[in-house]
């Protein structure tokens, strides 16, 4: 785990500064931009459906698709982003406890 | 310092506690996933990028190795590397205060460095909102993590629920058009349909290939 968070920050690091040190026409490619600003679309989409449906090693349906949607809910209503996750907790805590 | 100057304080001192808020969700919802306090507060004073830091803590809490936590959050620490190049020329640092700097560029320090009349408003945008959030970052962590440590059960509180929410919210902003609603739609599907097939932490990374392959598809 600390090994892990130490190459998580190291990392991170140094791409902060190769952008403020690396010469534009390097990283300055459309290609380049293109995917630099899906990346984080891409992985953040697959984020929410792995914490949304993922179950060790399946998937599973339960109340946290009810936060989801109570989540997007309150961003829809343009919520800030503590408001929205105070929001899906809630809902998911509520869903949980009506089930039994 | 003169008007234009104190506006960019405020502001920045505004960003700052608006976005260190929401760095007690970050602590609790780490602390729920299993780190210690004091890991989760390393993550936020040393990577110091939101959505890095709730990717790495998402991965792990899924059950995939804290490598591959390390791997999604670097891909997600890329466009940070995009604000460096925008930030360059804005700034004008070299050596130490380059250093420096590096460890404050995330999106909002970028966006308050960004629209001014000259480089000194650009670095006193950059640095004061870089320094404010940074602090109330930090603080806000480790309130959220303490919290989070009295808390029972995380399920209970919904708190799986909200990592998922988190990055919801953080993906958001970001479907301004077309290719990026379909990358995200693509790269979410995929990712479930993978759970059962791949070891943990594989799926979310397969997303970065559909980013790679959108982008290299696209030429507008």
């Amino acid at each position: 785990m600390w090994a892990a968070i130490l190459v998580t920050a190291a990392g991170c690091y140094l791409l902060k500064l190769a952008g403020l040190s690396v010469p534009r026409s390097v990283l300055g490619r459309p290609a380049v931009r293109r995917i630099a600003d899906l990346l984080p679309v891409a992985l953040l989409a697959a984020l929410v459906g792995t914490q949304t449906f993922g179950s060790g090693e399946g998937l599973q349906v339960d109340a946290r698709v009810v936060g989801l949607a109570a989540g997007v809910a309150a961003l829809l209503l343009r919520a800030s982003f503590i408001v929205v996750v105070g929001v899906a907790a809630v809902a998911a805590a509520g869903a949980r406890l009506l089930a039994g | 310092m003169g008007e234009v100057q104190r506006a960019i304080v405020r502001d920045a001192l505004a960003v700052g506690v608006a976005t260190g808020a929401y760095g007690i969700s970050f602590g609790a919802i780490a602390v729920a996933s299993g780190l210690t306090v004091l890991q989760c507060c390393a993550l936020s004073l040393l990577v110091f990028t939101g959505a890095s830091q709730f990717a790495f803590v998402g991965v792990v809490a899924a059950g995939g190795t804290p490598l591959s936590g390390a791997a999604t959050a670097l891909l997600l620490g890329s466009r940070n590397t995009l604000y460096g190049l925008r930030l360059a020329s804005l700034l004008g640092l070299g050596g130490a205060r380059r250093g420096a700097a590096a460890q404050l560029v995330i999106d909002e320090s970028t966006a308050m460095a960004m629209n001014r009349d000259n480089r000194a408003d650009a670095r006193l945008g950059f640095f004061s909102t870089g320094l404010a959030v940074f602090a109330l970052w930090n603080l806000a962590t480790l309130g959220g993590a303490l919290a989070g440590r009295a808390l029972g059960d995380p399920r209970d509180f919904g708190l799986d629920a909200a990592v998922a929410s988190a990055f919801v919210a953080l993906l958001w902003p970001r479907l301004t058009d077309a290719r990026s609603r379909a990358t995200a739609l693509a790269a979410g599907v995929l990712a479930v349909a993978l759970v059962p097939m791949v070891p943990a932490g594989l799926p979310v990374l397969a997303g970065a290939l559909v980013a790679v392959l959108a982008g290299v598809r696209g030429r507008r």
